[in-house]
């Protein structure tokens, strides 16, 4: 390791561990006004009785504060629910909103300064030490020590890594109150964007998008020469830099619905929740056209594309998710199972969380238009439950925080309503495969081992078959990684995609009568 | 055929396993034993290099799952042979256990050439071809070795050199040839491969050899000198001198050997039942025009397999290669050849075109015979297709015609450069011809895929 890329290595932890303390600073007084400006009117007059014990206290630690608070407010509904009084009990979670009112913090006063230090530190160190990687080594992709690494080869380091993303998520989703440090620090570039202060989810939008660049430029040095993995990784980072994060923002900023125009139901299960709908109808035009949008990218944009080019032009090219795992992801794709027992609860688990999301959706919009006479309120549940089990729990905890565990596409592999359908018209319309070259391959391996789909991809090569497979995402790392020329993306003629030769090319020992 | 026949392959190699499965698909009743006492499951023996550098694990080298044996009825039997006795029909184990056959399959591969160096048997100096040599290499490897000399300018030879250099121990090579496997490979393309080597920090030494490997008083080797009485201190020697018929264990018996184990076309050996394939068969006659008669390529073993298992199925049938095809990754730049390019080839009978990229690492050549018909093709730092040079040396075809659908034959990614569009200006240069220089896609040109 080069002096540049070590110093790097230490201000990407140094600003990690900054990113890390910061949720401990500052202390956090409530009282009365503060309590007004973030309640509802209808609680504002039980909560200000309710917390009153809180005045005038200064608690020294978010952990001491929302303690404090929960006692007295959940000891409030836990006494009507006794009493069965549930139209009284206050489902509204007011935490998180309490907890950034009250933080005084020196995060709090000098934001800027602490997102220098964390986020900012992280991101320079990040840089410095992937910019000089393989400078002085000719083009050619290096895969070497893989699994004689500690982070790589769910070594101890990996499961660090794993257990910190892991319970990043889990505060993020469940406990974002711990957080309100973080999110005042980036509040001041938040309403420099949207005009607007920062939510839990700008700040995780900042941090997603910050990986995705700087672990995009390791991708453009470790792929280097390699004319489709550079642009595909250009285009990852700019649909997430453009669409994902900066357009919902700017859309705030010019009082529009937030929507990331690239984001396709069923993978966004709330497209068609009411109160988007709601959304979309009020906002004149611009809401009209979105649900449009929204619509045509479901009904005529992936079978359109889809058939052209296969589901690559979403999954590798301009989803978000995609996005991070072919970036912040990629030195984790070879932890991917490629068992035919992986395949096989693969196909049950993707199709499984499809049926649910069609579903739930269908239930959603019959409720909608029958003016909740059909179901009530039982759609909200069933939204609560998909967002929980799917939404937070297999997209978020699962889905990223165990890359080092996984590999690097467990969501997409084993969940993604989206990828399903897009797999769906892949398998069975679509132009694309992977081509085999004959009889060259040499059963190595190296396809098989990096596929982050965990597809056995040399099963089909070793065969001279074509790759034709649902949960191909078109990364074209097997491609790039394979020692002989084997495999190659294409799209082409729907004839004799799919191939079976019985004799490779190269022996004419045996006519077959074909 | 009896139905319970049992038909025994010796050695789980590439060639004994494409006939076990191939013979599966043809025979559901046939019983089948494979037999090595290397690995009991089957292995890729070209991937063992990526195991010593990381890239995989020894389980991501094996191209079937472990079910996949039981499931198709192929016994695995790990055991080395120590003897076949072919009166009684059956095989002898060094374990002293035996094994009853109806028929048998010898393949049993080879084995790292030795010539006889003084030091050759020092600790620290090996070949590179089993399953054992890689685990010895990573022993020996593990610590203190901080140079190493590579004898033998070939494929193994450089994959042994990339492996070492990932463990960042210095390596020298010794090539007899003048330039890198110059036996093979044309003054230009050995040359390019030379340059890339060079590229990497590896002490490529051209015409030189070795004259004796120097070990010190425990047996471990300390030097290496050269034929010139050059002394290389070195902790580790890489014999890569080519590879022959692993058939020590066979000799002595009615079984007709020669260099390898004889066989005809259909792969029968002298004695009745008994049948050989891969790196150790050695044929009576040249398969085809342009094949040796000990063919040591992975693909070759594959075909043999494949083609046996129809005579065993009972269809009797003779070994007959298509056009010879090949690939290799020297480092960083893949090559591929299809049809027969010599290292030399005699100017009166033979028209050659070669173009090579300024940035000196991808190249193309096409040898024509004076019709101008295709002879075949070498391909460096780019990809083409199998499936078109299969058809265009089947039919025969002009050279001018393999150029003019040069594009068809591209097999690079998309957005990769057109390189050719530069093939095809040059070879019209060069040989003039009647035919349209194919253009770049909109994509092409759309992302500035160039040249």
């Amino acid at each position: 390791m080069k002096l540049i890329q070590k110093f790097g290595l230490i201000l990407f932890l140094f600003g990690l561990g900054t990113f890390i303390i910061i949720p401990f600073l500052g202390s956090y007084s409530l009282n009365k006004e503060l309590i007004i400006a973030n309640t509802r009117e209808i609680h504002q007059e039980t909560l200000v009785e309710v917390l009153a014990p809180m005045y005038g206290q200064t608690y020294s630690s978010n952990f001491d504060f929302l303690g404090t608070f929960n006692e007295y407010f959940e000891g409030y509904n836990d006494e009507l629910k006794a009493q069965s009084q549930w139209d009284d009990v206050i489902w509204d979670d007011y935490s998180f909103a309490f907890a950034l009112a009250s933080l005084e913090s020196p995060v709090k006063d000098k934001p800027w300064l602490f997102l220098f230090l964390s986020i900012g530190l992280a991101v320079i160190g990040g840089l410095l030490y992937n910019l000089p990687k393989h400078q002085d080594e000719p083009d050619g992709i290096k895969n070497n020590g893989l699994f004689h690494s500690s982070q790589k080869n769910r070594g101890i380091v990996g499961m660090l890594t794993g257990s910190f993303l892991i319970t990043f998520y889990i505060i993020l989703y469940w406990f974002p109150a711990y957080l309100v440090n973080l999110v005042a620090m980036v509040s001041p570039m938040s309403e420099l964007i949207s005009g607007h202060p920062a939510s839990q989810w700008f700040l995780y939008g900042l941090i997603y998008t910050l990986a995705i660049v700087v672990m995009g430029i390791r991708m453009f040095r470790k792929y280097r020469g390699n004319k489709y993995q550079q642009i595909r990784t250009a285009s990852v980072m700019f649909f997430q830099t453009a669409f994902a994060f900066l357009i919902p923002e700017i859309l705030v900023l010019l009082n529009q619905p937030y929507f990331d125009f690239k984001n396709i139901w069923p993978l966004d299960y709330d497209f068609f929740y009411d109160y988007q709908i709601s959304a979309f109808l009020s906002s004149g035009g611009v809401g009209m056209f979105m649900l449009i949008w929204g619509i045509l990218l479901i009904v005529v944009g992936v079978p359109t594309f889809t058939y052209f080019f296969g589901k690559r032009w979403y999954c590798s090219w301009v989803c978000g998710c995609g996005g991070l795992a072919e970036t912040l992801g990629d030195p984790f794709r070879q932890l991917s199972d490629k068992s035919l027992k992986a395949w096989k609860y693969e196909r049950y688990i993707i199709h499984g969380v499809l049926v649910l999301v069609v579903v739930m959706t269908t239930a959603t919009i019959v409720n909608y238009f029958s003016g909740f006479s059909f179901l009530g309120n039982v759609t909200n549940q069933l939204h609560s439950f998909y967002g929980f089990a799917i939404g937070s729990t297999f997209a978020g905890v699962v889905g990223t925080g165990f890359y080092p565990f996984m590999g690097n596409r467990v969501w997409c592999r084993f969940g993604c309503p989206l990828a399903a359908y897009l797999g769906i018209v892949q398998r069975f319309k679509s132009r694309f495969r992977i081509t085999t070259n004959g009889g060259q391959c040499i059963s190595c391996g190296n396809c098989s081992t990096h596929c982050e789909m965990g597809i056995d991809v040399r099963a089909y090569a070793q065969k001279g078959q074509n790759i034709v497979r649902s949960s191909c995402v078109g990364c074209g790392i097997c491609a790039a990684v394979c020692p002989r020329g084997v495999l190659k993306l294409e799209n082409g003629s729907e004839e004799n995609r799919i191939n079976d030769f019985p004799i490779l090319i190269g022996n004419d020992s045996v006519k077959l009568n074909v | 055929m009896s139905s319970n026949r049992h038909v025994v392959i010796i050695g789980n190699g590439i060639a004994g396993v494409t006939c076990a499965r191939n013979l599966r698909k043809l025979d559901d009743k046939v019983r089948i034993t494979l037999v090595s006492g290397e690995s009991k499951y089957f292995f890729s023996r070209t991937a063992l290099m990526y195991v010593y550098m990381g890239q995989m694990k020894f389980e991501h080298i094996q191209p079937y799952e472990n079910w996949f044996w039981e499931k198709n009825r192929l016994e695995l039997k790990e055991e080395w042979v120590k003897e076949i006795d072919y009166s009684s029909k059956q095989l002898v184990f060094q374990s002293g256990g035996n094994l009853v056959y109806d028929e048998l399959v010898i393949s049993v591969g080879s084995k790292p050439n030795k010539f006889g160096w003084p030091g050759q048997d020092l600790k620290g100096v090996q070949g590179l071809y089993s399953k054992q040599d890689l685990e010895l290499m990573e022993e020996t490897t593990q610590t203190g070795v901080s140079r190493a000399v590579i004898t033998g300018g070939g494929l193994i030879g450089i994959e042994m050199a990339e492996m070492l250099m990932y463990k960042k121990i210095a390596v020298t090579f010794l090539v007899r040839e003048s330039s890198f496997w110059g036996k093979i490979l044309p003054k230009e393309e050995s040359e390019l491969v030379g340059r890339h080597m060079l590229e990497h920090h590896i002490d490529l030494r051209l015409e030189s050899e070795v004259d004796e490997i120097i070990g010190d008083e425990s047996g471990t080797v300390k030097a290496v000198r050269t034929k010139s009485g050059e002394e290389i201190a070195c902790q580790f020697v890489g014999l890569t001198t080519g590879v022959s018929p692993n058939i020590d264990f066979l000799k002595g018996s009615e079984l007709a050997l020669n260099r390898g184990v004889k066989v005809n076309l259909n792969f029968q050996t002298n004695i009745p039942n008994v049948y050989s394939i891969g790196d150790c068969a050695e044929f009576d006659q040249a398969p085809g025009a342009d094949r040796r008669v000990i063919e040591q390529i992975w693909y070759t073993g594959r075909m043999h397999g494949e083609t046996l298992a129809y005579t065993l199925a009972g269809r009797p049938t003779a070994y007959k290669p298509g056009p010879l095809f090949n690939s290799a990754k020297f480092l960083d730049i893949e090559y591929q050849t299809y049809g027969n390019v010599p290292a030399s080839w005699d100017s009166s009978q033979i028209d050659s075109f070669y173009w090579e990229h300024s940035g000196g690492k991808v190249a193309f050549r096409m040898l024509m015979d004076k019709s101008g018909n295709l002879v075949g093709i070498n391909n460096f730092g780019f990809r083409l297709r199998h499936e078109f040079f299969d058809k265009a040396l089947t039919d025969n075809w002009s050279g001018i015609k393999v150029i003019s659908k040069l594009d068809q034959a591209n097999f690079d990614t998309e957005f990769f450069a057109p390189y050719y569009i530069e093939i095809q200006k040059e070879f019209k240069k060069q040989f003039g011809g009647d035919f349209t220089i194919s253009k770049p896609s909109f994509i092409q040109k759309l992302f500035g895929a160039r040249v």
